[in-house]
């Protein structure tokens, strides 16, 4: 079978999200051509980049007000207009991917394969279940295939100099009643995106406050990590919610992750035990975190942070 | 205006899960199952709606065996006022849920759905976005505040990067996540009440949907597992460790 994938390119109308790299890498493991799907207002630089990517072969391109807050309603109904004739949809497992993928699959009657970390065949994939305790191989008889990919098992494609991909306008105008964006409230930060960090520092319900969590971030800025927490320290106020690591978070796999003050639970294990080496610091050497932790160490957080910062 | 909570049956989240040897799925015999966290959660904001005085009617639906009625009678524990319980020998895949609940919400006409953003079983996070779609209502996934105003429901979203709320035209689909509410638990008086709330039983046929699968699970694997590490006994030991494996510092 020749395959024709779309991918829908995640961006907020100025910058291309890393997330959709990693889609994109996922892509060439289908045998056939490429094609990504730009929607937004005034996103015509993202298109432009995209279009500089090798693994890129076309762009559409849908570029109307109406599209300008991503909205699902309206947006699945011009990727399922846009979708005609590919054999295969994809987009990042993202909180955008998540949010709009299943409304589009729905629109086509058909299933979606989630947070897929492994595609072997152009109708076979490997997705996690339970918290990543189990992994499925899923066969999907569906005339087309939507997916979701997981960022974390995928690869940034290497930066190409090839040739620029034709950019093709969609004149598709599609209207939405039935929601509207009222507010955004972005976290600001200056350290590097979650997902994409090579080093996270993580910090759990032991860091007992938000103040505490300083601490945390003082670790992080002396590796030049990015700040992860464990759903505890989230729904005590520590840190805000985009920042949790786990299940129902974000996922990761940075180089190096330290987790402080977490003892481990399935969920938050569930977000970053594919972490190249994995650092635990606890006071409880019972922590179940210490079963998965390459290097542990057993003590005082309180003493020990400011040491290990002090010392790197 | 009424609300329908869809509840699914799942393995404790707490239990830890074995994959079987023969690569037929994970073991479920003698293992605790309990209500989906997620679906608690909407429960509980259905409840809630009602006795705020938005909701006056709250409907739980559960699809699966006869065993998600013990699931179904806890959420009537909790508040809901009457079961519906859509008896299919194995759980459907989301898709055909989407389509079940869809033949619902023509049937019973509510003013919101309150499903959870995810089954901790499956991790498909697909059910609530299929529904809307099928229905061509407005979605708000992944909810940390819901507010009704007068024919709209505000909702604040946990997105990456941040929270974001839209406003949503009434009737609407709404899944939530785990910062909407903290579940309350269910009372012995409640659960006895429970007992005696309606719960009717209907088959996919009586809603006119036939449930097909798409999806074929060729295999369940265990995922690799990590060797044991090293415990390390001061903070030296861990910077030097840090400089060398990790080439940082």
């Amino acid at each position: 079978m020749n395959t024709k994938t779309l991918v829908v390119v995640e961006h907020d109308n100025e910058r291309l999200n890393a997330d959709t790299l990693k889609t994109l890498s996922a892509a060439s493991f289908l045998s056939g051509q490429v094609t990504a799907l730009v929607f937004g207002c005034g996103c015509l630089s993202v298109a432009n980049a995209v279009s500089k990517l090798t693994s890129v072969n076309e762009v559409l391109v849908a570029d109307s007000e109406h599209y300008q807050a991503h909205l699902a309603e309206n947006t699945a109904l011009l990727v399922k207009q846009a979708g005609e004739g590919f054999t295969h949809i994809l987009a990042p497992a993202t909180t955008f991917g998540k949010n709009l993928m299943p409304r589009v699959a729905a629109l086509l009657d058909v299933g979606q394969l989630s947070d897929v970390i492994k595609i072997e065949s152009d109708d076979t994939v490997v997705r996690p279940i339970y918290a990543g305790n189990a992994l499925a191989r899923v066969k999907s008889t569906d005339r087309v295939k939507v997916m979701t990919i997981r960022s974390s098992a995928f690869d940034a494609p290497e930066s190409s100099t090839s040739t620029d991909a034709e950019i093709q306008t969609l004149e598709i105008q599609i209207s939405n009643e039935l929601s509207r964006l009222v507010s955004r409230q972005q976290t600001q930060s200056e350290r590097p995106e979650l997902a994409a960090a090579k080093v996270v520092v993580s910090g759990g319900r032991g860091l007992g406050s938000k103040e505490n969590f300083a601490m945390v971030e003082q670790l992080a800025d002396k590796l030049g990590g990015a700040i992860g927490a464990s759903r505890a320290a989230v729904d005590a106020g520590f840190v805000p919610n985009d920042l949790q690591v786990g299940q129902t978070g974000k996922i990761v796999a940075p180089d190096l992750y330290i987790a402080i003050g977490i003892s481990g639970a399935i969920q938050h294990l569930a977000g970053m035990k594919d972490s190249k080496v994995i650092v635990a610091i606890n006071s409880d050497p019972e922590a179940p975190i210490f079963q998965i932790a390459d290097y542990g160490l057993v003590g005082d957080l309180f003493e020990i942070l400011p040491e290990l910062t002090d010392a790197l | 205006m009424k609300v329908i909570v869809a509840i699914k049956r799942v393995i404790d989240p707490y239990v830890k899960v074995r994959v079987k040897h023969d690569g037929s799925g994970v073991e479920t015999n003698n293992v605790k199952m309990s209500m989906n966290p997620f679906c608690e959660i909407a429960v509980e904001e259905a409840v809630r709606m009602k006795e705020s005085g938005h909701a006056n009617e709250v409907i739980a639906v559960s699809i699966g065996d006869a065993s998600c009625q013990e699931n179904l009678r806890g959420a009537l524990a909790l508040g809901a006022d009457k079961a519906i319980h859509i008896k299919t020998s194995e759980i459907p895949e989301p898709l055909a849920v989407a389509k079940l609940l869809t033949a619902l919400w023509s049937k019973e006409q509510p003013g919101l759905v309150l499903l959870g953003k995810q089954s901790i079983d499956s991790d498909n996070n697909q059910v609530a976005q299929m529904l809307a779609a099928l229905t061509g209502r407005p979605q708000g996934t992944f909810a940390s505040i819901i507010e009704l105003e007068g024919e709209q429901v505000l909702v604040t979203r946990e997105v990456d990067g941040g929270l974001e709320t839209l406003a949503l035209e009434l009737p609407a689909i709404v899944s939530t996540d785990l910062r909407l509410n903290e579940p309350r638990y269910a009372s012995l008086p409640n659960i006895m009440k429970a007992k005696k709330k309606p719960l009717e039983v209907l088959e996919p046929e009586d809603l006119g949907i036939d449930v097909v699968f798409s999806q074929q699970i060729l295999e369940v694997m265990a995922p690799a597992e990590r060797s044991g590490g090293e415990m390390l006994s001061s903070v030296s030991e861990l910077v030097e460790t840090l400089k060398s494996q990790a080439e940082i510092g």
